[in-house]
């Protein structure tokens, strides 16, 4: 069963044509990874993906409903079922870990803020926090609050929210691009854990090669706005995908072509 | 990587940069407007010489203060600090609608934001004083037109500043929340308002000190409060009753003051 399917999708930005004809099709509980080049287009894609972004045309359908055409409360059902993990945290600092976590449950019952906000909230809500907080070994920090905490320590949080939405599917935008290599690390193997564990969908952006390959069921590469790539794991060689890298890999076509990175360059490199 | 580049090195930006010509405009303006704002003000040593005259007059007859009316006085106080109060408080709570309607990320369209904007800027061009007179016309002497006037010009002055706090917050966690499927409020709410508390409240205590400076001046034009009690003194040449009275205003918003700094040093 496919969980997430996209068709001739083409996106602009005023005359700039970021997304160009993209095509992809991802199995349930599948975890793939998407690689590219700055600017290639890989972060719109993710925002067309939940909706943050309204595409020029083509259809994407996430769990057999269709994104694109929808709006206002279908839409926010559809984006109930898709757990997001950004590379910056995107928690919000002034409140504590617990309220953080809390958040992630926000519109699963009417009422909005009011049903996560810590001091109203239920008590399966306040104990399934609880519960997610355990699963990524952050339970003693819950009444920290966000800005205490380290880089990594943030992103763990970050998942417990995505947990505490229970989705179906994550996209993960670049999830440890801002973290130093061994907390990417950790943070990769607590994210795949627990993807695994529920069974979820996973499409995750990368700018490591390594990481890619050791994560990835499957792995997309990116270029130009379009998908020149789709290998299974145990096909995909270093050289093939390094060629992600190379000519003319920005949409909006201010790639040094002179400049091109050697494979070996492109895991170490890239960590923007 | 490749090397530098093998053309000729670029040189570095020059030490200094001849000012533009609108610079060069705006000084000239400025200096002959200073040159005649002095000469119109037609000040001369004989003059200085007569006010520090009339002002050792005056120092003669207000020391040493009269403090027979100090219930007067003390009751005028009070009723200003209620005006400055209830003004503020008022004023602070209405001021976080009309940032959010004024703010570029929380506006539910520009339009609203416009006419928010413009007339939270119309709040705070019309001074305090000004609000006074108009409201003392509309409702009548006494506390109430402080009141008033003291809502308008905290609006004006913190919804300003709510305003720019909240456009400043990073749009991240914002957009996590809408990510996982919260509703416009619920986002505004549990994003971004808990990230401008701080300076909030900041901004809150600010007002709260401008608007005791305010009401003891809004008396003056009758809009209550003890610079009713003042500008009689002054007009009745009663310049020890008003020394006492000045006296007082002083040692309260001083007070209020250092109240307000241990409070800052608390909060933020």
């Amino acid at each position: 069963m496919s969980s997430i399917t996209i068709r001739n999708l083409n996106k602009y930005y005023g005359s700039l044509h970021v997304l160009r004809d993209l095509e992809l099709s991802i199995e349930s509980g599948e975890g793939v990874v998407l690689l590219g080049a700055n600017g290639c287009g890989k972060s719109t894609l993710m925002k067309c993906l939940n909706g943050l972004e309204k595409p020029k045309s083509g259809t994407i359908s996430i769990d057999q409903q269709d994104v694109t055409g929808a709006r206002g409360k279908r839409l926010r059902n559809i984006r109930r079922g898709a757990g997001v993990v950004f590379q910056q945290f995107n928690l919000v600092d002034n409140l504590t870990v617990f309220q953080n976590v809390l958040y992630g449950a926000m519109g699963q019952r009417p009422g909005g803020l009011l049903t996560v906000w810590h001091s109203l909230a239920p008590k399966e809500f306040r104990e399934k926090a609880m519960h997610c907080l355990d699963r990524v070994h952050m339970a003693e920090k819950a009444s920290h609050r966000c800005r205490e905490l380290s880089g990594g320590q943030q992103q763990r949080i970050a998942i417990a929210r995505m947990l505490m939405q229970s989705p179906k599917i994550i996209l993960a935008d670049e999830p440890v691009a801002s973290l130093d290599p061994k907390a990417g690390i950790e943070v990769m193997d607590l994210l795949w854990e627990v993807v695994r564990e529920h069974k979820m969908t996973v499409f995750c952006t990368l700018h490591q090669l390594d990481l890619a390959k050791s994560y990835a069921d499957r792995i997309v590469g990116m270029k130009a706005g379009r998908i020149v790539l789709d290998s299974n794991q145990d096909s995909a060689d270093k050289e093939s995908l390094a060629t992600i890298y190379q000519g003319e890999t920005r949409v909006d076509g201010t790639s040094m072509s002179d400049q091109e990175y050697s494979p070996a360059d492109v895991s170490t490199t890239e960590v923007a | 990587m490749n090397s530098y580049r093998e053309s000729r090195p670029i040189p570095a930006p020059p030490r200094f940069t001849s000012p533009s010509w609108f610079a060069g405009f705006v000084l000239l303006v400025f200096v002959f407007l200073f040159i005649q704002g002095f000469n119109s003000a037609e000040i001369s040593v004989e003059r200085l010489l007569k006010g520090a005259r009339n002002l050792s007059t005056f120092l003669g007859q207000a020391i040493p203060p009269d403090w027979s009316d100090m219930d007067v006085i003390a009751n005028a106080m009070l009723e200003t600090l209620y005006m400055a109060i209830v003004g503020v408080t008022i004023g602070v709570i209405l001021s976080i609608p009309f940032s959010l309607l004024a703010s570029r990320n929380t506006a539910p369209h520009p339009v609203v934001r416009t006419i928010t904007r413009f007339i939270i800027a119309t709040m705070r061009t019309i001074p305090d004083l000004i609000w006074a007179l108009i409201f003392v016309v509309a409702v009548g002497l006494g506390p109430l037109a402080g009141i008033l006037a003291i809502i308008l010009d905290t609006i004006g002055f913190a919804a300003r500043f709510f305003s720019e706090r909240i456009e400043e917050v990073q749009p991240g966690p914002a957009n996590a929340l809408t990510a996982s499927g919260a509703g416009r409020l619920s986002v505004i709410m549990g994003a971004i308002l808990p990230e401008t508390l701080a300076s909030m409240s900041a901004t809150s205590l600010y007002s709260v000190e401008k608007a005791i400076r305010s009401a003891v001046t809004l008396g003056l034009v009758g809009a209550g409060g003890i610079g009713v009690e003042l500008s009689t003194a002054m007009r009745l040449f009663q310049y020890d009753k008003a020394f006492a009275i000045i006296l007082v205003v002083l040692v309260v918003i001083i007070g209020f003051e250092q109240l307000s700094s241990m409070i800052r040093k608390r909060v933020i």
